[in-house]
């Protein structure tokens, strides 16, 4: 057996270690100002999917990203790691694209590289965490959605198991083949680069990076090895309406953004005893904290 | 997110050092490898990773030493309290090991660092021991027990260097993808540091064309490896070293784990003492050659990992020490204000760069003689390259004790004093400085102690070797504002050159025994002082470093001139005497 599997992933700003200029003043993020990582959640989905490969070696990691030229980098991380190729959504006319304009691009690059078996994605982007655009996508695809995956348990031609985690338990599922899984953050973490594919894939170039390679000698080696071409898809590509994509594809429109800082105001001492550990449940009961 | 290789910009600067040029262009064959024949296990081709340039291959070294920085801070340094509480367990005549031991090598694994050294057909990255000894460094600051697991590559180097290519291309792929581990298995309860004293029989089996294994062996690390290398007597009748082979072991049934040891420190390795009772093996290269030949080879590459290690743990016991006296307040001010505490912490951190200095230069060493080696295997070598290979051999051989006899020394002291900055807390089991107290305490015993890598060292630094190793350092270009510490050098030189000459009068055997370490240790400071004067012309950086670096050992060296002075051989009797040997 052998899969065909397409991982969306993302590249995001690094929101865990933000500084004073994160934000812009037209209160959309700074990207320049934080540095680009993978997005947690998508390499959570990206070792399902290498998991998966562990087991049934023939099978294909496709990794799809939206994003300016740079993105690349996404790909080619993947690559380390065991993916075999990737495709670059992007274009300057995808440019402010919220989660609706996103899945339409999304679903139409799907669409194009076609004939997969799984599409798995990261629950959410630590950039929006909306952990809209994979439920958006497969409804747009009509393919069967599961979200916040936690374990592909088991993996058949037709049928998928996955164990969900949900915020007071877990819960097993199945559905039919191809579908779309949202990856939670407790799923394994994702293994490291692989110092080999480090070796053999540093050098995979989209085409607008091949352009750049001023060694003519390099430029040409890339050119003669079919497995260090990422391909790029632009709106032409995609044969995408024009009034669905960017600025004007997005219903979202940020009107203001309000800086919420919890405050701590008193706290108590509460002492190692039963008496005191009751009294402390009986408020918490009472002021509506519990229950 | 602690990345140990980007957080150290002293690995870097060693990578960056002038000779990689000729170490990689030796390792890389000049770039012009083209491999017939593939034995390994991953579906990556040699030509898919093989570099075409320096360049290329520096890049190669950097981002996989990024990778490795990356597990060791992310996965094995956060494992490593809980490895060392576990430990390894014996059950079923299998040593299970601890649960985040079993994740460190599974991310090793993943990332392919199981065959560093390994040529590219047998699955390895073919990359130099000098970037694999950056790992050992890395690996064992983030957990040093996972060192005698991680550095057991050793097995599969020796395993090239001396078996016939059919062994070779059924044994080194198997540890090159990670699926074997291995052992050396050399120790006997009655032959330790006296390995010539090895009884451990084997006996050829006409019936099967294989070697039986028969006796007992002790204190073998990772003794449950799926692959060992066996020392053993295949000559009935033989007393010493001489009849002794070397014999590769595949794991199976018919050798009982009689237990693991219950040790102080590297709690994660596992140290079995094992029966075999006629366990088959195969034999590596010839016949009576296995101590004389392959063990020290086996042992040499040993001895430049627990440098490694030791600098390692010495690491970590320093970023400790330093974190905790710039947060722990006493007298209204942070500890490390205070002259008896910032004293100690400079003094580590000079002490680890002067180690690390000399561990990386011994490592390029190693690299250029085993290439060349390697190279005579392929091609007749030039006579310029001959003469290489000789001279760096001849060098590899001399630091290689010198560096594993100082930095294992050295790191006991350096942990001792990090628990000292700690205070009371240090002694507690809530900080690390604690286990690495405990796990530094090892490196300056196992692949031979500190009393015998001076066994080893003391004719080099008696030689014109040691001689040549100074003049070439001195006669390399340096900056003007670096020369006096040129001087102090050369004054150092003196007082040791005159002090050789004292012993050579002296011709007497005891009398350099008893002083052989001070003469190592006098010998170890001025080539770590002139290191780390070429580091400072490198990077300003290491300026400082230097100057007290050398202005320590100055004193140093002066204090054993005195001491060797003043103990003459009517006074050794007096040691003699107290503690009644004569």
């Amino acid at each position: 057996m052998a899969f065909r599997i397409i991982v969306l992933a993302k590249q995001v700003p690094d929101t865990r270690n933000v500084g004073e200029d994160a934000m812009t003043s037209d209160g959309t993020v700074n990207r320049a100002a934080l540095p680009a990582i993978y997005n947690p959640e998508d390499l959570n989905a990206l070792e399902q999917a290498l998991l998966i490969k562990d087991k049934y070696a023939d099978t294909e990691i496709i990794i799809l990203t939206m994003g300016p030229p740079r993105a690349a980098d996404i790909i080619r991380e993947s690559m380390f790691r065991d993916a075999d190729s990737g495709y670059l959504v992007t274009d300057k006319r995808f440019a402010g694209a919220d989660t609706l304009a996103t899945s339409y691009v999304i679903s139409k690059a799907v669409e194009k590289i076609g004939n997969y078996d799984l599409i798995l994605s990261g629950r959410q982007a630590i950039d929006g965490d909306t952990a809209q655009v994979g439920p958006q996508t497969a409804e747009k695809l009509k393919l069967p959605q599961i979200t916040y995956a936690e374990e592909i348990i088991d993996i058949k031609k037709d049928k998928v198991t996955v164990k969900r985690r949900l915020e007071r338990g877990v819960e097993v599922v199945e559905s039919s083949l191809p579908a779309l899984i949202t990856v939670h953050s407790s799923a394994e973490k994702c293994r490291p680069k692989n110092a080999k594919l480090y070796m053999k894939y540093k050098h995979a170039k989209t085409p607008t990076e091949l352009q750049t390679i001023a060694d003519d000698y390099l430029n040409q080696s890339v050119r003669n090895k079919d497995y260090l071409q990422i391909e790029e898809l632009s709106v032409d590509d995609l044969k995408c309406d024009i009034q669905k994509i960017g600025l004007a594809g997005s219903p979202t429109k940020v009107k203001k953004i309000d800086n919420v800082v919890l405050q701590s105001k008193d706290s108590k001492v509460i002492r190692d005893n039963d008496t005191e550990i009751r009294q402390l449940m009986q408020d918490l009961i009472t002021n509506h904290t519990l229950g | 997110m602690t990345n140990f290789y980007r957080d150290n910009e002293d690995l870097k600067f060693h990578l960056n050092n002038p000779f990689m040029k000729r170490v990689a262009e030796l390792k890389e064959r000049y770039y012009k490898i083209t491999e017939n024949k593939y034995y390994g296990k991953d579906r990556i081709k040699p030509d898919e990773y093989k570099p075409a340039s320096f360049e290329d291959a520096l890049n190669n070294y950097d981002s996989t030493l990024e990778i490795t920085g990356e597990i060791a801070g992310d996965v094995i340094a956060p494992n490593a309290e809980s490895v060392d509480a576990e430990g390894p367990v014996l059950k079923d005549n299998r040593v299970h090991y601890a649960k985040g031991t079993v994740e460190n090598l599974k991310a090793l694994k993943q990332a392919r660092l199981t065959g560093v050294t390994q040529p590219r057909k047998y699955g390895g990255l073919n990359f130099p021991t000098t970037v694999y000894s950056m790992m050992i460094e890395m690996v064992s600051r983030g957990d040093a027990s996972l060192m005698n697991l991680f550095g057991l590559q050793d097995i599969g180097e020796t395993v090239k260097e001396f078996a016939d290519e059919d062994i070779k291309a059924k044994y080194i792929p198997m540890f090159a993808s990670g699926e074997a581990t291995g052992a050396m298995i050399l120790t006997e309860p009655d032959a330790g540091s006296d390995l010539q004293a090895v009884q451990l029989k084997a006996h050829f089996e006409e019936s099967t064309g294989l070697w039986r294994l028969n006796g007992v062996k002790r204190f073998i690390t990772n003794g449950n490896a799926e692959l060992s290398l066996v020392l053993a007597r295949t000559e009935e009748g033989t007393k010493d070293g001489r009849g002794l082979s070397m014999l590769l072991y595949e794991r199976d049934d018919t050798v009982q784990i009689r237990r693991i040891e219950n040790k102080m420190g590297i709690h994660g390795s596992p140290t079995c003492e094992m029966v075999f009772k006629n366990s088959p093996a195969i034999l590596i290269g010839k016949r009576k050659f296995g101590l004389i030949k392959y063990v020290m080879s086996l042992m040499n590459g040993a001895r430049l990992g627990v440098s490694g290690q030791a600098i390692g743990i010495s690491e970590a016991a320093y970023r400790e020490a330093l974190k905790y006296a710039q947060e722990r307040a006493q007298f209204g001010k942070k500890i490390n204000q205070f002259a008896p505490v910032y004293e100690i912490l400079t003094d580590m951190k000079v002490k680890i760069a002067a180690l690390r200095t000399l561990y990386y230069e011994t490592s390029r060493f190693v690299d250029v003689y085993k290439s060349l080696e390697e190279i005579e295997h392929e091609r007749d070598l030039t006579a310029e390259e001959k003469n290489d290979l000789k001279k760096y051999k001849k060098r590899a051989d001399f630091y290689t004790p010198l560096v594993k006899g100082l930095s294992s020394e050295a790191c006991n002291s350096i942990t001792y004093d990090a628990i000292q900055i700690h205070g009371g807390t240090g002694f507690t089991k809530d900080f690390p400085v604690e286990r690495l107290y405990r796990d530094a305490r090892i490196t300056s015993i196992y692949e031979g102690t500190t009393q015998l890598q001076v066994v080893a060292s003391i004719k080099g630094v008696t030689s014109r070797l040691f001689t040549e190793m100074i003049d070439e350092y001195t006669s390399r270009k340096i900056p003007y504002e670096l020369e006096f510490l040129r001087k102090e050098l050369n004054v150092m030189r003196k007082i040791y050159v005159n002090t050789i000459e004292k012993v050579e009068r002296h011709n007497d055997q005891e009398f350099l025994d008893f002083h052989a370490r001070r003469l190592v240790e006098m010998a170890g400071n001025l080539i770590m002082g002139h290191l780390l004067v070429l580091d400072a012309a490198r990077d300003p950086r290491f300026k400082l470093t230097a100057e007290v670096f050398i202005k320590k050992a100055r004193a140093e060296n002066t204090d054993k001139a005195l001491v060797i002075n003043d103990i003459d051989n009517a006074f050794i009797n007096n040691y003699k005497e107290l503690t009644k040997l004569s």
